[in-house]
């Protein structure tokens, strides 16, 4: 309205005026909205980073068939000695096979479920790798690579050679990068793998994977399903774990729960397996809060100072813009429209700022070992972060003005002119 | 002749520091086209009066009219409408926003008031400006102006809405006898060709005699009303 921009002229006026008061306001808002953005783009894109290194690699629930012992004991089937107390020693493991019986049929019955998007089956077996002399202990895992690829982005963690390749290689062998190092070997090179029944296989290196744990690069190769089972001597239906990766991942306990009952099977979810980590990255999360928070406070109490100046500096202005007929919500309309016009200029210089940061540590090289796919520092751009920058600019500058405005409403411009 | 503003029983009573009885069962009017001064002694509550009927003091009992309607009462908000539409101030102090121009000083209330396009609002201003012999100096900003010409455009400012009264709290307190010789010019013609009414609060003698009518006030009561 007409009205409205009267006010707004004279908002605009008196921040001009007072230009470089204004400014510094200005600048501590784009300060902390800046640094909100740089810091929450930098610590999301890290915890996404670190989140993904988990999320990929680990299936939403695992499930195997655990060795462990019979839960109950023949003499507890004896109706003799139905109430007595029966104390059993050395107790072993149930003989047991390692492998997940009907496993196929299992899986067919899980791909099925609306919950689940993909599941893996996976061939598990002891390994020894020989080169010459040497033999190194390990496991081999017999995978179906292209899933996997698909899936578990597993392509992110073959840092030389194909995927392809071992599908299309017949015998073929993707090593890991520790294994390969401490063995000197190379794409194309023939590695003797002995399985525990004692066969030696000779498998062709078609490639080398580095998933940034020193324990699993240093130990485990992965293969087809086929040369998995040819090297444990099993059949096609030798299957040893299945990898569940689910539409929803909150719904990783129940679906885990239901295969447990249904299958008598172990199923670990994902939660279970990677407890700490969530309370990592909710810690992180809460720093990196915390700290833009204070920040966008500091900032906010530079405004509700300098307002609180401009009013006791503009009380004769606002004194005669009462008795000419401005009412008290103009005058205080004045006063939180200045605060919003800082809040506003210093939140899109801060957007800027800030986007310029994040985009710059973006670009900034980041290489390191454990972390194959990355080359420079993870940062998250999500736009999220920069409409909530710009809004808490805009709400802490609102409030910063609302109190010194409500002081400009309520001034009495009687008791102004009559101090004269 | 119709009354412009009418004040009936009107007390005040300050409460702080100490309770004090600042004005005593006031009564008067104004009439239309009237030249009204109030005088009296420091201290006998004739700016408090001043103030109470122009609405910007509402802790007051008693019924103020203005053209014949009751506004003692009324919401803050309405009589801030009121000032704007109706009444005019000048005060001793020029008060100008010292950022605007004069020009911009002068339009604030009509702008206010939004009842006319913004260019009859820079029309009107610049004709009340050039009545008051200061129309060159539209462009300039406030606080670059001499005392007396400052003066003269609050009087620019409190008539740019056509007020029906203009009231004044000490207005040539602060100039000299040439400058206060033009306001009160100014002000008597204002009275005599275009029929505004006018109520002056002043300390100067010489200003009061040449006034239609002088109320004198002691003690918070009026002595005498012209």
């Amino acid at each position: 309205m007409n009205q409205t921009k009267v006010l707004l002229n004279i908002a605009k006026t008196h921040l001009l005026t007072k230009f470089r008061q204004t400014s510094t306001a200005a600048l501590g808002v784009t300060f902390g909205i800046g640094a909100y953005i740089t810091l929450v783009s930098f610590m999301t894109g890290l915890n996404k980073m670190l989140d993904d290194m988990i999320l990929n690699q680990t299936p939403h629930v695992h499930i195997y068939n655990e060795i462990q012992p019979s839960e109950e004991q023949p003499i507890q089937r004896y109706e003799t000695f139905k109430n007595a107390f029966n104390v059993v020693h050395t107790v072993k493991p149930k003989q047991n096979q390692n492998r997940i019986h009907d496993a196929l049929p299992i899986i067919q019955k899980l791909n099925r479920d609306p919950n689940v998007l993909c599941a893996l089956p996976q061939v598990r077996a002891q390994v020894f790798y020989v080169a010459g002399t040497i033999e190194m202990g390990g496991t081999i895992t017999g995978i179906d690579i292209m899933k996997e690829v698909e899936y578990f982005n597993f392509a992110d963690y073959i840092v030389e050679g194909n995927p392809v390749d071992l599908k299309n290689t017949d015998n073929g062998i993707l090593l890991g990068i520790g294994i390969a190092e401490d063995m000197s070997l190379e794409i194309g090179d023939r590695v003797q793998v002995t399985s525990t029944s004692g066969t030696v296989f000779p498998l062709k290196i078609v490639g080398f994977f580095q998933s940034g744990l020193a324990e699993i690069d240093n130990a485990r190769s992965y293969t087809t399903i086929k040369t998995a089972q040819k090297l444990v001597q099993g059949a096609t239906n030798y299957i040893t774990d299945i990898n569940l990766k689910l539409r929803n991942i909150s719904e990783a306990p129940a679906v885990a729960g239901s295969v447990e009952r249904q299958f008598g099977l172990t199923a670990v979810d994902i939660n279970e397996a990677n407890a700490q980590f969530e309370t990592g990255t909710t810690i992180r999360n809460l720093i990196t809060y915390a700290v833009s928070i204070t920040l966008l406070i500091v900032a906010g109490f530079g405004i509700y100072n300098i307002l609180n100046m401009l009013i006791y500096e503009k009380m004769n202005d606002i004194a005669i813009l009462k008795a000419t007929g401005f009412s008290g919500g103009d005058v205080q309309l004045i006063f939180i429209m200045q605060a919003l016009i800082i809040g506003i200029v210093g939140g899109i210089l801060g957007l800027i700022i800030g986007i310029g940061l994040a985009h710059l540590i973006d670009g900034i090289p980041f290489e390191t070992e454990a972390l194959p796919t990355v080359s420079t520092y993870p940062v998250n751009h999500n736009p999220w972060f920069y409409a909530i920058g710009i809004t808490f600019a805009i709400i802490s500058t609102f409030l910063a003005g609302y109190l010194p405005s409500r002081r400009a409403k309520r001034m009495d411009p009687v008791k102004i002119i009559r101090g004269q | 002749m119709e009354k412009v503003l009418e004040a009936r029983h009107i007390n005040k009573h300050f409460r702080k520091p100490v309770e004090f009885h600042v004005l005593k069962d006031i009564n008067l009017e104004v009439r239309k086209g009237e030249f009204v001064t109030v005088m009296g002694k420091s201290g006998c509550g004739k700016s408090t009066l001043l103030y109470i009927l122009s609405t910007m003091d509402t802790e007051y009992d008693g019924e103020l009219w203005l053209n014949n309607k009751l506004i003692s009462g009324l919401h803050a908000d309405r009589l801030s409408h009121i000032r704007n539409k109706y009444l005019g101030f000048v005060f001793q102090f020029h008060y100008l926003l010292s950022e605007f121009t004069v020009l911009e000083n002068v339009m604030l209330p009509a702008k206010k008031l939004g009842e006319r396009p913004i260019e009859q609002i820079r029309e009107d201003a610049m004709q009340k400006l050039d009545v008051l012999e200061i129309g060159h100096l539209a462009e300039k900003r406030a606080n670059r102006i001499s005392g007396g010409e400052k003066q003269r455009v609050a009087i620019a400012r409190a008539l740019i809405n056509d007020p029906v009264l203009l009231m004044g709290d000490e207005p040539t307190g602060n100039l000299d006898s040439q400058n206060a010789e033009n306001v009160f010019r100014i002000f008597r013609n204002l009275s005599q060709e275009q029929g505004l009414s006018l109520l002056v609060v002043t300390h100067d003698d010489d200003f009061a005699q040449k006034t239609d009518r002088i109320i004198r006030m002691e003690d918070g009561y009026i002595l005498d009303k012209g």
